[in-house]
């Protein structure tokens, strides 16, 4: 069945109500039934949930063959919890037909792959597919599709049922021996747990890992002690210098430089930028570098942002600290200034991944947001943007809450070279769409910015504003003429990853890609 | 022109490509790509194309594209043939043979 | 594929407030420095290129001068100097390809000009290109150079200004950069002199600490209250300053404005002697802000007919 970005999804996928996208806020106003976990009852007096192993805390939990299980991802590529517990659940224990449910997979993570080619992994479900796992996914090794679900998506799947995780396993860098946990106050720290919060409350077992373990009780708490089963101590959870990988950094690049001040520019030109305004961006460069070139036009109009949300670095915190923002809204920390600034600023809010950007609670932050600036891989002339798959078509990417801030906010900018090489960002279509068209507003460029038709009040700011903009179809042109016109991909009719809307419809399938040949 | 010795030119750097150059009896285009799915044709479409405007008819030729333009592919090719017969440095035929 | 790109002819007189210079081997960086704005980007095959890489960068400056379009902005090349073996074979590839201009590393003399004339000429007529369509700068990097500013200036008609380049010109003085500028401050005013004397343009050299941008400022603004006409930049970060600092203001605007649609008025009246606002007018003024609204519209902050 076509879907309403024009994608051929495969009729098998659409069993038991699934349905296919049917454009933006479409279940808006409907009801959702949510689960609950099936919570064991401690009435008497506890020792505490101590356990001197992670393999003894999986056996407590009852840890089994066929099972789903979860982790955060808040050490990013320096996380060392996930690899270590996938370890003892398959390599000391020998369960096998496990299903993953994370928040992110990467690099840290490669040992997965190999449990995916072994088939002791069969499913994987995660906001983003980055490193070996993807490569393997691709090459259609994972027995069941993969589903690709934005920040946003994932808790709406939990609380719908859609994914039931049997033990959550929780990084926390400070916990108590009965469980409350922290992103702080510990030896390996990452600041807020927000992603962590949701999996906390809707897995039947919870195991709090930590390499910190403090005096009870551990307050204040992200995680609290009646939503934990057991407790293990580690010699490390992760590490926090490589929560600040490179695309975490400010730019240099005179490049994203540009393209960061005409963001800027375009922010200024909109109704929205007045006092109180509220703001993110991504990690991108150019995304980044938006908050340097934001920060003179709020100087120059004398304004102040009201919150600053999502993923949050350093960059943040400092504009908070010279007055120019009054609260920070966190969900995931990105760098270690922004880690840091969380355990001591009492402005700095930590939410969790349901709070920022679920669409099926009565309402997240995002729905409060005004700007958000976004990377992207690929755009369309339909202005649907690629995050998860790379130009050969391998699974390499994460939308994270990418199509979530672009749906709820009211003005949601793209920022990407037209070209990277050879690769032609802009182009007539995505290899895969993970933010539907109906949700982006405005495509800048090195070569120039494009407004999405579907906002002629956008247009009309611009214009007024003196700014210089063109079609998408302009921009797609320039690329091809820059780079040539790129080859069709060459596909398998296997599907491999399924990625689901942030409504829990189905917006794209990524399927096996072929080998390439000259011939 | 005759492949006379090995030689390269270009780097790997993004946006470039590396070219080497070396003689042998029958004519072997070898390329590898950062963008080989959606643009491995184009890449060897132009290698060819190059070489046969240089009346190149035999030897080995090694691309390892970054995402070069056509216009830094047939660069780092010209100038690899013409390294490999000692004459890139003077004299060139601009706009002839060279176009 | 193969379409070759045909530049307009290269006007002499223009709007040339920032020269970018670009290492003519890096196709991550030539294939559209244009994008930043710069008036003038300058393709280098001299001090960026290594020595090992000269013939390579020539392969790869011809097919970027013959393929990609750079639209209006000014494309020149910088050969290498004269006391070297590459700075025929540069003149020859970037005259067949098409560049607008040759900018003569560390010129000393009315006698280099006219060297990288004559090889000029012969390119030209090698490769079939209009006779007289490529065009000089010359860079003084030398005392002697700044000294012979007036006979450099006056010896070829291709010639549309002087540049100063710092780093070498420091090194014969045997000074160091300082903040004020008093280091190259007699250099800079010797060749403005030469520049205005000889009817040409007159650049500034580049200011390095491109993270310094309150020195950069300064340093501009020096430049712009000095007379000159522009000044090469090393970082596309430097370019929407130097821009600003050289757009006239709103209020020069308006006054340029007024006075040339009343001179165009009293002109086409057929009145001998020209009065504005009361006073009587010298015809240069006139000329000033006819010049001065060529200067506005480029810079985008004029949109009148004028």
């Amino acid at each position: 069945m076509i879907n309403a970005v024009g994608r051929d999804i495969p009729e098998e996928l659409l069993a038991d109500g699934k349905e296919v996208y049917q454009g933006k806020n479409h279940f808006d106003g409907t009801y959702v039934q949510k689960v609950a976990p099936k919570t064991r009852r401690c009435e008497t007096p506890q020792d505490g949930k101590l356990c001197a192993t992670i393999r003894e805390a999986c056996e407590r939990c009852g840890a089994h063959d066929g099972m789903t299980v979860s982790f955060h991802h808040h050490f990013r590529n320096g996380d060392k919890t996930a690899a270590a517990v996938m370890k003892v659940l398959v390599e000391d224990m020998g369960l096998k037909d496990i299903t993953i449910a994370a928040t992110s997979l990467g690099d840290a993570h490669n040992n997965v792959a190999d449990y995916i080619e072994q088939g002791k992994v069969i499913g994987i479900q995660s906001s983003g597919v980055r490193g070996r796992i993807g490569e393997v996914i691709s090459a259609g090794k994972l027995k069941t599709p993969a589903i690709i679900r934005s920040h946003g998506g994932r808790p709406r799947a939990i609380e719908a049922g859609e994914v039931h995780i049997d033990i959550a396993f929780l990084a926390a860098a400070t916990a108590d021996e009965c469980g409350n946990a922290s992103g702080t106050g510990g030896k390996s720290n990452c600041g807020s747990l927000g992603y962590a919060i949701g999996d906390s409350r809707w897995a039947d077992k919870v195991v709090v890992i930590t390499d910190t373990l403090v005096d009870y009780p551990n307050q204040p708490a992200s995680i609290s002690q009646i939503d934990v089963d057991a407790v293990v101590v580690v010699d490390e959870i992760g590490d926090p210098a490589k929560i600040g990988s490179k695309e975490a950094r400010v730019s240099q690049d005179p490049r994203e430089l540009k393209m960061a001040e005409a963001v800027a520019d375009v922010i200024a030109a909109t109704p929205y930028f007045k006092d109180g305004f509220s703001f993110q961006t991504g990690v991108g460069g150019p995304s980044l570098a938006a908050n340097q070139f934001i920060e003179k036009h709020m100087e120059e109009r004398g304004i102040k942002m009201g919150f600053s949300l999502g993923g949050i670095t350093g960059l943040v915190c400092n504009l908070q600290k010279k007055g120019l923002i009054k609260k920070i809204v966190d969900v995931q920390d990105f760098d270690n200034n922004a880690v840091a600034d969380m355990g001591e600023n009492p402005q700095h809010f930590e939410i969790s991944a349901s709070e920022y950007a679920n669409p099926a609670n009565k309402g997240a932050y995002v729905n409060k947001l005004d700007f958000v600036v976004l990377a992207a891989l690929e755009v369309d002339t339909d202005f649907n943007v690629n995050v998860i798959t790379g130009s050969d078509g391998v699974v390499r990417g994460a939308p994270g809450g990418h199509p979530d801030t672009a749906a709820a906010s009211k003005c949601s900018i793209i920022v990407t070279p037209l070209t990277r090489g050879r690769m032609a960002t802009v182009c007539e279509k995505v290899v895969t769409v993970t933010t539907p068209g109906d949700c982006v507003d405005v495509v800048v460029t090195d070569y120039g910015i494009a407004v999405n038709p579907l906002r002629p009040d956008l247009i009309e700011c611009l214009d007024n504003a003196g700014i210089p903009h063109v079609t998408i179809e302009e921009l797609k042109d320039k690329a091809y003429q820059l780079v040539g016109e790129p080859d069709p991909l060459q596909w398998d009719d296997q599907v491999v990853a399924v990625v689901e809307a942030r409504d829990g419809s189905i917006l794209d399938v990524i399927r096996k890609i072929k080998p390439y040949t000259f011939e | 022109m005759v492949i006379e010795k090995s030689a390269m030119a270009g780097t790997l750097e993004s946006s470039d490509a590396q070219v080497t150059v070396e003689p042998a009896d029958d004519l072997q285009i070898s390329v590898s790509s950062s963008v080989l799915n959606q643009y491995g044709r184009q890449i060897k479409a132009t290698v060819e194309a190059t070489l046969e405007r240089l009346e190149v008819t035999s030897g080995h030729v090694t691309v390892v594209d970054k995402g070069a333009l056509d216009c830094t592919l047939k660069a780092r090719v010209e100038c690899a043939v013409f390294r490999s017969c000692d004459i890139s440095a003077s004299d060139v035929p601009w706009g002839g043979v060279i176009r | 594929m193969t379409q070759h790109v045909t530049r307009p002819k290269p006007e002499k007189n223009r709007l040339r407030r920032t020269m970018m210079f670009m290492n003519a081997q890096k196709p991550g960086l030539i294939k559209d420095a244009y994008i930043y704005g710069a008036d003038t980007i300058m393709l280098d095959l001299e001090d960026a290129v290594a020595e090992s890489q000269k013939d390579a960068a020539r392969f790869s400056l011809y097919h970027a001068l013959t393929t990609i379009d750079y639209g209006d902005t000014e494309v020149l090349v910088r050969i290498n100097g004269l006391d070297t073996p590459h700075w025929q074979e540069d003149i020859r590839v970037a005259v067949a390809g098409g560049a607008d201009g040759i900018r003569i590393a560390k010129c000393e003399s009315a006698q280099d000009v006219k060297t990288v004339e004559e090889h000029i000429l012969m390119a030209e007529r090698e490769f079939g290109i209009e006779e007289g369509r490529t065009l000089i700068m010359a860079a003084l990097e030398s005392a002697r150079g700044v000294v012979n500013a007036y006979e450099i200036c006056t010896a070829s008609d291709r010639l549309f200004g002087v540049a100063l380049a710092g780093g070498d010109f420091r090194k014969d003085m045997r000074v160091k950069v300082t903040e004020s500028g008093i280091d190259i401050m007699v250099a800079r005013g010797m060749m403005l002199l030469a520049a205005r004397a000889a009817g040409v343009q007159c650049f500034d050299t580049n200011f390095a600490d491109f993270k310094n941008m309150e020195g950069f400022e300064n340093e501009v603004r020096q430049n712009h209250q000095m007379g000159f006409d522009g000044k090469s930049i090393i970082n596309p970060r430097q370019i929407r300053l130097v821009h600003q600092v050289f757009t006239p203001s709103a209020k020069e605007v308006d006054h340029a404005e007024r006075l040339v649609r009343a001179y165009n008025e009293q002109a086409s009246a057929g009145v001998g002697v020209f009065t504005f606002e009361g006073k009587m007018v010298d015809i240069a003024h006139v000329r000033d802000a006819q010049d001065l609204l060529k200067l506005a519209k480029a810079s985008g902050v004029y949109h009148g007919d004028l």
